[in-house]
C-alpha cells in the first residue's frame, strides 16, 4: 500500500452561475493526507470543505488540478471500492433490515452469502448493534442509524473512510458518544479518514490534523497538528486535557482570521 | 407474556369505542330510515325499508352472489390488466424522457374521458354477450391512477442514495432493483387502491349501456325496470360488498409493503 493515502495538488473548483457570475467553491488547494491518518476540514459554510470531499469520492470533478487517491485517479478508486463512505443523512434503505444494509456494498460486488453474513455480524458488533441486525432503519434513533452507515461505509475493509458531517444532525451527548467510538473503530481499522465538520471540538478531538478552511474562494488557511496522542489510548478524558484545550483554541483562532498558528504544543498562557 | 408487550390500559377501551361509534350510529341510521318508512308509510318506488331490502337480500342471496361473483370477476381482470398496463407504461416514461413527453398529455386526456361512456362501442366491437367489454372498461379506469403513481413512485429515489450507489460503483440493473424499484412500491400500491375502487364501480356501471345480464349493475337495472325496489336495493348492496372487498385487500396489500416505508423517523 503506498503511504500517501490522499494528494490533492493544485485543485481548484469553478461552479458556473446560472446568471451570477462564477462561484469559485476551491482555489488552488494543496492537501496530503498520509495512510492511516485522521485529518478533518473545518470552517465555515461555503469554504468548500464538503466539495473537497466529494471531488476525493468522484461525485464531482476538479476544475484544474489532479487528485490521486492511494496512487489512482478518485474514478479508479471509485471502481476498485478503495474508499467508504459517510454522509451527514445515514441513507440506509429503508426496506432492508440493519444487517441488509450493512452487506449492500459487498452484496453489489458480489461477495458470497456466508462470507456477506460473517462480514456484516463483525461490523456491527464494531459498532455495537448486533442485537439490532434484523431491525429495519425506521426502527433506529438517528445515532444508531449513523452507526450503522459507518458500519457499511467500513464494510469491505476499506482504507481510506469519507465523512461527510455524519454527526451533523445528533444531539450533542450522542455526538461525544459516537466520537468516542469512532476513534476505537479507526485503531483498529487502521483507515485514514477525511472528516468533513463545523464542530471544532470534534474537529481537535478526532484529528491527527485539522485542516482549516476559508471561504470565497474556498481556501486551505493553515493546518492545525493536534497531536493528541495514538488513537488507541484516547478516551473521554482527552476532552479535558490542556493540550486539547490548546489546540481547540489554536483551530478557533485560526478560523476567526489570520495568524498562522504554530499548533504543535501551543502553550496556554 | 410480559406487561411491556401487552396493550396500554386505555388501548382495547379505545380500539372498542372505534368500532362500536360507527357500528351504534350505522344501526340508529337504519332503524330510523325503517321507522321513517313504516310511520310515514312511504311508497315502495320512493324508499323501501331496510327490513324490506333485508329480506330481498336473503331470499336473492345466491342469485346476488353469483352476479357478484361476475361483476367482481371482471373487475378483477380489468383491474391486472389495467395495473399491469398502467405500471409498464410508467417504467418505460420513467426511462425515457421521450415516452414520457409522449405518454403525459395523452394520460391526462384519457383521465378526462367518461371511461364507462365507451361501454355501448365496446359493446359493438366485442359482441353483446361477452364480458370483455365491461373488462375493458375497467382496465382504462384503471390505468390512469396506477400510471400516474407508479411514475411517481419511480421518480422517488432520493439524493443520498443515488451518490451512495454510485460511490458503490453500482450498474444501471443493480441501481434499478436496490433502490429504484422498492422506492416505487409504496406509490405503485397506492395507485392500486385507488384504482380498485373504481374498477368496481366502472364494471358495475358498464353494465348498465348493456351486455348479457350477468352482474350486478344488469341486475340492479332489470329489478328497477320491474318495479322490484327492494331487490334493486339488494343488488346494490352485493356491489357495496364487492367494492368492499377490494378496497380492503389492495389496502391491507398497500399496508404490508409500506410498514418501514414511512417518511419522517429519524434521519435515515
Amino acid at each position: 500500500m503506498s503511504a500517501v493515502a490522499v494528494d490533492v495538488r493544485g485543485v481548484s473548483r469553478v461552479f458556473a452561475g446560472g446568471g451570477v457570475g462564477a462561484v469559485t467553491a476551491l482555489d488552488d488547494v494543496d492537501l496530503t493526507v498520509a495512510a492511516g491518518e485522521f485529518v478533518s476540514l473545518i470552517g465555515p459554510s461555503g469554504c468548500g470543505k464538503s466539495t473537497l470531499l466529494r471531488l476525493v469520492a468522484d461525485l464531482d470533478a476538479p476544475t484544474s488540478g489532479t487528485i490521486e487517491v492511494f496512487g489512482r485517479s478518485p474514478e479508479q478508486a471509485r471502481l476498485a471500492h478503495d474508499y467508504g463512505i459517510a454522509f451527514q443523512q445515514a441513507g440506509l434503505l429503508p426496506w432492508r433490515t440493519v444487517r441488509a444494509n450493512v452487506e449492500l456494498p459487498l452484496a453489489l460486488h458480489g461477495t458470497g452469502k456466508v462470507a456477506r453474513r460473517a462480514r456484516a455480524e463483525e461490523m456491527l458488533a464494531l459498532v455495537g448493534l448486533t442485537d439490532f441486525a434484523d431491525h429495519f432503519p425506521d426502527q433506529l434513533s438517528g445515532g444508531m442509524q449513523q452507526r450503522v452507515a459507518i458500519a457499511r461505509a467500513l464494510a469491505e475493509e476499506p482504507s481510506l473512510l469519507l465523512m461527510d458531517e455524519p454527526f451533523g444532525a445528533l444531539d450533542e451527548m450522542t455526538r461525544e458518544r459516537l466520537q468516542n467510538e469512532l476513534v476505537r473503530i479507526c485503531a483498529e481499522t487502521r483507515a485514514a479518514v477525511v472528516f468533513v465538520t463545523h464542530s471544532i471540538p470534534e474537529a481537535v478531538f478526532l484529528s491527527d490534523r485539522v485542516v482549516v478552511m476559508s471561504p470565497r474562494p474556498g481556501r486551505i488557511r493553515t493546518v492545525v497538528d493536534v497531536g493528541l496522542g495514538r488513537a488507541a489510548g484516547r478516551e473521554d478524558g482527552v476532552r479535558e486535557d490542556t493540550a486539547y484545550f490548546a489546540a481547540v483554541t489554536a483551530v478557533r483562532e485560526a478560523l476567526r482570521g489570520g495568524a498562522l498558528v504554530p499548533a504543535r504544543g501551543v502553550d496556554v498562557p | 407474556m410480559s406487561a411491556r408487550t401487552l396493550p396500554a390500559p386505555g388501548a382495547d377501551a379505545d380500539a372498542a369505542q372505534r368500532v362500536l361509534a360507527p357500528v351504534l350510529l350505522g344501526l340508529a341510521v337504519l332503524a330510523a330510515w325503517q321507522a321513517a318508512v313504516t310511520l310515514g308509510e312511504l311508497p315502495a318506488y320512493l324508499l323501501p325499508g331496510p327490513a324490506a331490502i333485508a329480506s330481498e337480500v336473503v331470499a336473492f342471496l345466491p342469485a346476488i352472489g353469483g352476479a357478484a361473483l361476475v361483476t367482481g370477476t371482471n373487475a378483477l381482470v380489468g383491474l391486472v390488466l389495467g395495473s399491469l398496463a398502467g405500471i409498464g407504461l410508467a417504467v418505460l416514461a420513467a426511462r425515457t424522457r421521450a415516452v414520457d413527453a409522449l405518454l403525459g398529455p395523452l394520460v391526462a386526456a384519457l383521465a378526462v374521458v367518461p371511461i364507462v361512456a365507451l361501454a355501448p362501442v365496446l359493446y359493438t366491437m366485442y359482441g353483446a354477450s361477452s364480458e370483455v367489454a365491461r373488462q375493458l372498461v375497467a382496465a382504462l379506469a384503471v390505468l390512469v391512477p396506477v400510471f400516474v403513481n407508479s411514475l411517481r413512485g419511480l421518480r422517488q429515489v432520493r439524493p443520498v442514495h443515488r451518490e451512495l450507489m454510485r460511490v458503490l460503483a453500482a450498474t444501471p440493473r443493480q441501481v434499478t432493483r436496490a433502490v429504484t424499484i422498492p422506492a416505487a412500491v409504496p406509490f405503485v400500491f397506492t395507485g392500486l387502491r385507488l384504482a380498485s375502487s373504481l374498477a368496481v364501480i366502472s364494471a358495475i356501471v358498464a353494465e348498465y349501456f348493456g351486455g348479457p345480464r350477468s352482474g350486478i349493475g344488469s341486475f340492479i337495472t332489470t329489478a328497477a325496470a320491474g318495479s322490484n325496489y327492494a331487490r334493486a336495493w339488494a343488488y346494490v348492496v352485493g356491489g357495496i360488498v364487492v367494492g368492499l372487498v377490494f378496497y380492503v385487500a389492495t389496502l391491507s396489500a398497500e399496508r404490508a409493503v409500506t410498514r418501514h416505508h414511512a417518511p419522517g423517523t429519524g434521519p435515515s
